[in-house]
C-alpha cells in the first residue's frame, strides 16, 4: 500500500510527531502554557509532513506546492481577519474542511486502486480491510463536511437558526445509514468490477453528504455548542479513518486525540443543558408542537418594569457588588469591549465586579471566555456556574447581558417546564437584577422567562452594546 | 493487512485514553482554543492528501489529492493561527494582572 512508512528515520519522525501532538495538547491544560502548547502542536504537524515527504522520496511537487499555497493563503486570511464573535462559525467551517479532506483522500485512494494502479492478475483490487476503512473514511468525512457547512450557515444566520424539522426525518436518516452500511457490506464482500465499485463508492459518498445535512438541519441555534463539539469529534475520527486507510499511526493518534476532545466537550455541553446527546440530536428542541408555551412573546408577560439607562445607572451606582452574566446577545452585539468599560468604571468606584459564565452561554464551549479575554477582562474575575451560584444571594446587582434561558428560574422551580432540571445561574437570588435585552422575545427554548416579571428585576430594552455604552455615559456623568 | 488493522486499533484505543486523560483536565476557559486547536490537528489528514497528490499528474486520484491538500491546509493553517490569536489575548491579561 502506498502509505506504509518504510525507513526507520521516517518511523522515528512519526513517533516524535505523535509525542509532540500529545505534549502540545497537554500545554492547553494551563493558560500559562497554552500558547506554547499550540506552537508545539503546529511543530508536530510540520514534522509529520516532512516525514511524509522523506518517505515518498521521489515525488512531483506541483500539486503539493499549489495546494499548500492556495489552502494556506485562504486559511491565513480567514484566521487573521475573523472577528472573535465569529469564532464558532469559523471553527464549524474548518471542521468541514478537515472532514472534506479526509473524504477526498479516501476517494483518491480508491480511484488509484481501481483504475490507475499496475494490476497483478488474480490479486484483489482492494483488500477487505482496506475496503472497510476507505469506505468508513468517505462516510465520516463527507458527513462532517456537509454537517459543518449547515452548522456554519446557521451560525452565520444565512439559514434560520430555528430547528427545521423534515417530516419523517428519523426514518429517512435511518434509511440513509442502513443504505450506506448495506452498500459498504456489498462493496467489501462481493464487488470486483472497478466501474461498479467506483459507482458504489460515489453512492455512499452521496448518501453521507445528504445525511450530514439532515442530521444538523433540525438542530436549533442554541444547541450549536453540542453540534460543533460533535462535528469536531467527527473531523478527528475522519482523520483517524484516513490513518487506517494509509496504515499511518500519526494520523490515527492525532485523529483519536481530536475525537476524544470533541466527545468530552459534547458531554460537558449536554450535561450543562441537562439533556442527553440523543435528545439534542433527535429532539428538534424548541420547535416541538407539544412544547408548553412554545413561541412565547410579549403578550404572555404580566407587567414588567422597564427602566431607562439613567435609572439603571443609579441602581448600579449604589451597588457595592455586581455580577455580570453575559450571553449570546453580547456576542451578537459585539458588546465585549463595552462590558469591560463598564466593569472598569464600576471597579474604579470600589464596586466588586465579577462575571458569571454558564457553560452553554454563547454558541460554542468557552465562547464567552474568549470574548471577555479579547476585551482584557482579567480572568480572575470570570467564575464558573457552580462556583458563583452561592454568591448571588449576597450580591447587590446582577447585570444580565443578552442571556435568557440560562437564567430562567423555571428550570429549577417549574417541573412542567421543558427546561426543568437544566442547571442555571441563580441570578434571581440577588437583591436586584438588571436585564439588558432587545425585547421580551424568548430564547431558543421558546418559553417565557418569569425572571423578567419578578419584583427585583429591571428590564433595560436595548441592543447590548448601546445599553452598556448608555450606562457607561450615565455613570461618567454622575461621577462628574 | 488484517494484522496492520489490528495494530491500528490498538494505537487508536490507547490514543483515545490519552486524549480523555488530558482533555478532562483542560479548564473551561480554554475550551474554545482547545476546540480550534484540536480542529487544526484534525487537518493532519494533509499527510494522506500529500501521498494522494504525489504523482502531480492529471489523473483523477492526483486531482482529488490536490483538492484534499487545499482543504486540509485551510484547516491546519487557519486553525493554528486563529488559536494562537486567541491564546495571545489570554496571555496579555496575565501580564496585566501581574503588574
Amino acid at each position: 500500500m502506498t502509505g506504509v512508512a518504510s525507513s526507520n528515520l521516517v518511523l522515528t519522525l512519526y513517533l516524535v510527531s505523535a509525542v509532540l501532538f500529545i505534549v502540545g495538547l497537554k500545554g492547553l491544560t494551563r493558560i500559562r502554557t497554552a500558547r506554547r502548547g499550540n506552537i508545539i502542536s503546529s511543530l508536530a504537524m510540520l514534522i509529520a509532513i516532512v516525514a511524509t515527504l522523506i518517505d515518498l522520496g521521489t515525488f512531483s511537487p506541483t500539486w503539493i506546492i499549489a495546494g499548500v499555497v492556495i489552502g494556506g493563503a485562504i486559511g491565513a486570511i480567514v484566521a487573521v481577519r475573523v472577528q472573535m464573535t465569529a469564532i464558532p462559525e469559523m471553527v464549524a467551517l474548518f471542521n468541514g474542511c478537515g472532514g472534506g479532506a479526509s473524504a477526498l483522500v479516501a476517494l483518491s485512494v480508491i480511484w488509484f486502486a481501481l483504475f490507475e494502479k499496475q494490476q497483478d492478475a488474480g490479486v484483489a483490487l482492494l483488500s477487505k480491510a482496506d475496503a472497510v476503512t476507505t469506505m468508513l473514511s468517505v462516510f465520516i468525512g463527507a458527513l462532517t463536511l456537509t454537517g459543518s457547512v449547515v452548522a456554519f450557515l446557521k451560525l452565520r444566520g444565512w439559514i434560520s437558526g430555528q430547528p427545521i424539522l423534515i417530516p419523517g426525518r428519523h426514518v429517512l436518516n435511518g434509511l440513509l445509514i442502513l443504505g450506506s452500511l448495506g452498500i459498504t457490506a456489498y462493496f467489501v464482500m462481493n464487488a470486483t468490477d472497478p466501474s461498479q465499485m467506483s459507482l458504489l463508492t460515489l453512492v455512499v459518498c452521496g448518501l453521507s453528504l445528504v445525511l450530514g445535512i439532515f442530521l444538523v438541519i433540525p438542530i436549533g441555534g442554541a444547541d450549536m455548542p453540542v453540534v460543533i463539539s460533535l462535528l469536531n469529534s467527527y473531523s478527528g475520527l475522519a482523520a483517524c479513518a484516513t490513518g487506517f486507510v494509509l496504515s499511518n499511526n500519526v494520523l490515527i493518534i492525532s485523529g483519536a486525540l481530536v475525537g476524544a476532545s470533541g466527545l468530552i466537550l459534547t458531554q460537558i455541553m449536554c450535561k450543562a443543558m441537562n439533556r442527553s446527546l440523543a435528545n439534542v440530536l433527535f429532539g428538534g428542541f424548541g420547535a416541538e408542537e407539544t412544547t408548553p408555551g412554545g413561541g412565547a412573546d410579549a403578550r404572555d408577560y404580566g407587567p414588567v418594569r422597564s427602566y431607562s439607562a439613567e435609572e439603571a445607572a443609579m441602581v448600579l451606582e449604589s451597588a457595592s457588588s455586581v455580577i455580570v452574566v453575559p450571553g449570546y446577545g453580547l456576542a451578537v452585539a459585539q458588546a465585549q469591549h463595552a462590558v469591560r468599560e463598564l466593569g472598569d468604571l464600576l471597579e474604579k468606584q470600589d464596586v466588586d465586579v465579577k462575571y458569571a459564565i454558564h457553560p452553554v452561554a454563547g454558541r460554542m464551549p468557552g465562547h464567552m471566555n474568549v470574548l471577555l479575554a479579547e476585551s482584557d477582562v482579567p480572568y480572575e474575575q470570570l467564575h464558573e456556574m457552580d462556583q458563583i451560584n452561592p454568591e448571588f444571594r449576597n450580591t447587590d446587582v446582577v447585570l444580565v447581558v443578552g442571556a435568557n434561558d440560562v437564567v430562567n428560574p423555571a428550570a429549577s422551580k417549574d417541573s412542567a417546564s421543558p427546561i426543568y432540571g437544566m442547571p442555571i445561574l441563580e441570578v434571581h437570588n440577588a437583591s436586584s437584577v438588571i436585564v439588558i435585552k432587545r425585547s421580551l422575545s424568548p430564547g431558543f427554548a421558546g418559553i417565557k422567562n418569569e425572571l423578567f416579571e419578578y419584583d427585583n428585576t429591571m428590564m433595560l430594552f436595548d441592543d447590548a452594546k448601546k445599553a452598556l455604552q448608555g450606562l457607561v455615559a450615565e455613570l461618567k456623568e454622575a461621577a462628574g | 493487512m488484517t494484522g496492520a488493522l489490528l495494530v491500528g486499533i490498538y494505537v487508536f484505543v490507547l490514543a483515545m485514553f490519552v486524549g480523555f486523560e488530558i482533555i478532562t483536565k483542560i479548564p473551561p476557559t480554554l475550551h474554545t482554543p482547545l476546540m480550534s486547536g484540536a480542529n487544526a490537528v484534525s487537518g493532519v489528514t494533509i499527510v494522506g492528501a500529500i501521498i494522494a497528490a504525489q504523482s502531480g499528474s492529471t489523473s483523477i486520484s492526483s486531482l482529488l489529492g490536490l483538492a484534499a491538500i487545499i482543504f486540509a491546509t485551510v484547516n491546519v493553517v487557519g486553525g493554528f493561527l486563529v488559536t494562537d490569536r486567541m491564546l495571545k489575548m489570554f496571555g496579555q491579561k496575565k501580564k496585566k494582572a501581574a503588574k
